[in-house]
């Protein structure tokens, strides 16, 4: 273990920059930790945390100095590896002739400064989904360098640790920090990490260093502001797809799909085509979509799931137990935006507690239990 | 090349902001004029041809006993008919005297109340007649107008979509202002196609391109009364330019009868 004083912290921002990497980082925006480009340490959120719970978010001022003393706010690596909105392709009409081009790969290498554990978990989630088929996705994720800064200050709503993601992180990083006073204590995790660290002048940690370090995490775990009982969730979700439970949190959900939106490992997307007046150029876009979207599930005789209900329904159940079976991992990282982000503060790990205390009062015919 | 189609836009009770989406459109207005043929297009020009039309655009409500006459005859002579806007689609800000004394409001706003001819209530197009495809906002959005008019030109009818504001807002990165400031925002009942326009200046949305997908009105609304707003506060955040959309006058009642009966 190396350690880092905050000039060394200093000359690793220079050098991503110095790399070419575009450098994307925590940042103060309209009342929000974000992500967005960043021009060096100084755009960083210096002595600010966060308070949040369902449905609510504020910024505080701490009087220190810490630099990453605050969890997460709506944004994550997924705003830039799989963007909002990105071209697929162009088509153009000449004289009866249609050509068709595939939109050009990506140019841009992201350097990602801060990300924490559970956000480095999903990232490796979504590789799942996008890995094989999505060669701009494929070269974004290959191309980008990994600063993970291990959380000392988990958010109000946050769960990594009963889902197994934090929050320490334990992979996906080129690099992983700990904020300590005065300094970072850090960790390669892989060849090119290694060799960035070696041109940035750092010494080794000392024990007393390494031993800080590891407090740190120690005590974020002994705050978690939220725990899931993880036990059989699918065997449970799928018994009490009848309950009542889902009628309860229906009457409660706007179906406005900012759940889905924050969450780092939601991949729904919809492929939408625009065409110039005149007929002879069209765009093939693709963009975040939600499983809480009515016309999503739209086919040939009209919405699958019209109800509020099967709506909520078809997004937990798909977080928790059918993504086990889909992509053999979780769908959820614990990060606790579905819960904060919510603008009626709907909870997910209560929603599941509130099922796993009636477990089996509602029946379902054996022979549907798939 | 079969002859361009022929478009007519009119208006009804509207203050013309929807139909100077079309005009101030610049670039693309040059190639519009070049896809299609206007051929009644008052605000445009002076040059009014008579029907049939193949796309017919309106703008505005039908609120004068002469208008519900004219938008039969508009419809009789149109194939495809678009409304285009709050005041079209949803009776529009001038609705909010529907349910009230015609008479007492038409004195309290002009000086000469007898050279008022007007309905009882200002009411969408579509109460009156079949509309083809309905385009909400105010004003509606121009790329929206216009991409409907490019898919309506390849034969092709467009799907505006129903999803609530909240889903543009995050995918261009606005940070909420119910959650991170404890303001109302009705983007969650609102269906999307402004691009997000208010969160983009860190306000609530006002609901201007009326409700999206079954609202859930109701659990907004509570979620209005705990951030601190009395009844009749959350009822008049729906009753605003798109009150009239029946989603949104239903939970605006509920709510005024639930501080009457508090009073
Ligand atoms: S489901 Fe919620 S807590 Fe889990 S990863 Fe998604 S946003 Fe985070
Ligand atoms: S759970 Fe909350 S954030 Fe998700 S769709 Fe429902 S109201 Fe919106
Ligand atoms: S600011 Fe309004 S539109 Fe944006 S996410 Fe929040 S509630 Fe939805
Ligand atoms: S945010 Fe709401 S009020 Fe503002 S322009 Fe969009 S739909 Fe209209």
């Amino acid at each position: 273990m190396r350690f880092l004083d905050e000039e060394g912290f200093g000359r690793l921002m220079a050098l991503l920059a110095a790399r070419g990497y575009v450098v994307i980082g925590p940042t103060v925006r309209d009342g929000a930790i974000v992500l967005d480009r960043i021009d060096g340490a100084k755009d960083l959120p210096r002595g600010i945390r966060e308070a949040q719970g369902p449905g609510a978010y504020r910024l505080e001022a701490t009087g220190d100095h810490q630099l990453f003393a605050w969890s997460h706010g709506p944004d994550s690596a997924k705003r830039f590896l799989f963007p909002p909105r990105e071209v697929l392709s162009t088509a153009t009409r000449l004289e009866g002739e249609l050509r068709v081009d595939p939109a050009p790969l990506p140019e841009v290498r992201y350097a990602f400064v801060g990300l924490r554990s559970c956000d480095l978990h999903a990232i490796e989630v979504q590789d799942r989904v996008f890995a094989i088929a999505d060669p701009a996705y494929r070269k974004r994720r290959e191309e980008s360098f990994y600063v993970g800064v291990n959380c000392g200050h988990p958010g109000g709503t946050c769960f990594c640790d009963s889902m197994g993601t934090g929050p320490r992180c334990a992979a996906g990083f080129d690099l992983a920090l700990t904020e300590l006073g005065g300094g970072f204590t850090v960790e390669p995790g892989t060849a090119r990490g290694e060799e960035l660290l070696s041109e940035l002048g750092s010494r080794e940690a000392t024990g007393a260093e390494a031993a800080a370090a590891a407090a740190v995490t120690d005590g974020a775990r002994e705050r978690m502001g939220r725990r899931l009982e993880t036990d059989d969730l699918p065997g449970l979700l799928y018994r009490n797809r009848e309950h009542p439970r889902w009628d309860q949190v229906a009457s409660r959900c706007l179906t406005c799909t900012n759940c889905t939106m924050v969450c780092p490992t939601c991949f729904c997307n919809d492929v939408v085509d625009g065409i110039s007046l005149d007929g002879t150029e069209a765009t093939r876009t693709r963009e975040w979509a939600s499983c809480f979207s009515e016309e999503f599930s739209h086919m040939a005789p009209g919405d699958v799931r019209k109800s509020a209900r099967s709506r909520y329904r078809q997004w937990l159940t798909h977080k928790f137990a059918s993504w086990i079976d889909q992509f053999g991992t979780s769908g959820c990282v614990g990060c606790g935006r579905c819960i904060t982000w919510c603008p009626v503060g709907i909870d997910v790990t209560e929603e599941i507690a509130a099922i796993r205390v009636t477990d089996g009062e509602v029946a379902v015919a054996e022979e549907v239990v798939a | 090349m079969s002859p361009k189609p022929r478009v007519a836009v009119f208006k009804m009770a509207s203050c013309d902001g929807c139909q100077l989406q079309l005009l101030d459109a610049e670039d693309a207005l040059l190639e519009l004029a070049g896809a299609i043929e206007i051929a009644n297009f008052a605000e445009a020009s002076s040059r009014l041809e008579e029907g049939p039309y193949d796309v017919t655009l309106v703008e505005g409500s039908i609120s004068t006993p002469e208008q519900v006459e004219q938008i039969k005859e508009i419809r009789a002579v149109s194939r495809f008919l678009m409304t285009i806007g709050a005041c079209a689609t949803s009776g529009g800000i001038q609705a909010l005297r529907n349910g009230r004394d015609l008479a007492e409001v038409v004195r309290q706003v002009y000086p000469t109340p007898e050279y008022v001819r007007s309905l009882e209530r200002s009411t969408p197009v579509a109460e009156h007649v079949k509309v083809d495809l309905e385009l909400t906002g105010c004003p509606v959005d121009r790329g929206q107008l216009l991409g409907a008019i490019a898919w309506l030109l390849q034969g092709s009818v467009p799907r505006p979509p129903t999803t609530p504001v909240c889903i543009e807002c995050k995918r261009r990165g606005y940070v909420c202002v119910v959650v991170a400031r404890g303001e109302p925002c009705l983007g969650p009942v609102t269906r999307t196609g402004c691009g997000a326009l208010c969160p983009a200046f860190a306000r609530g949305c006002y609901g201007c391109f009326g409700p999206s997908q079954p609202p859930n009105t109701e659990a907004l609304a509570r979620r209005f009364l705990e951030l601190g707003m009395s009844p009749v506060q959350v009822a008049e955040k729906f009753r605003f330019i798109t009150g009239y959309a029946p989603a949104f006058r239903e939970t605006a009642e509920r709510l005024e009868r639930e501080e009457a009966s508090a009073t």
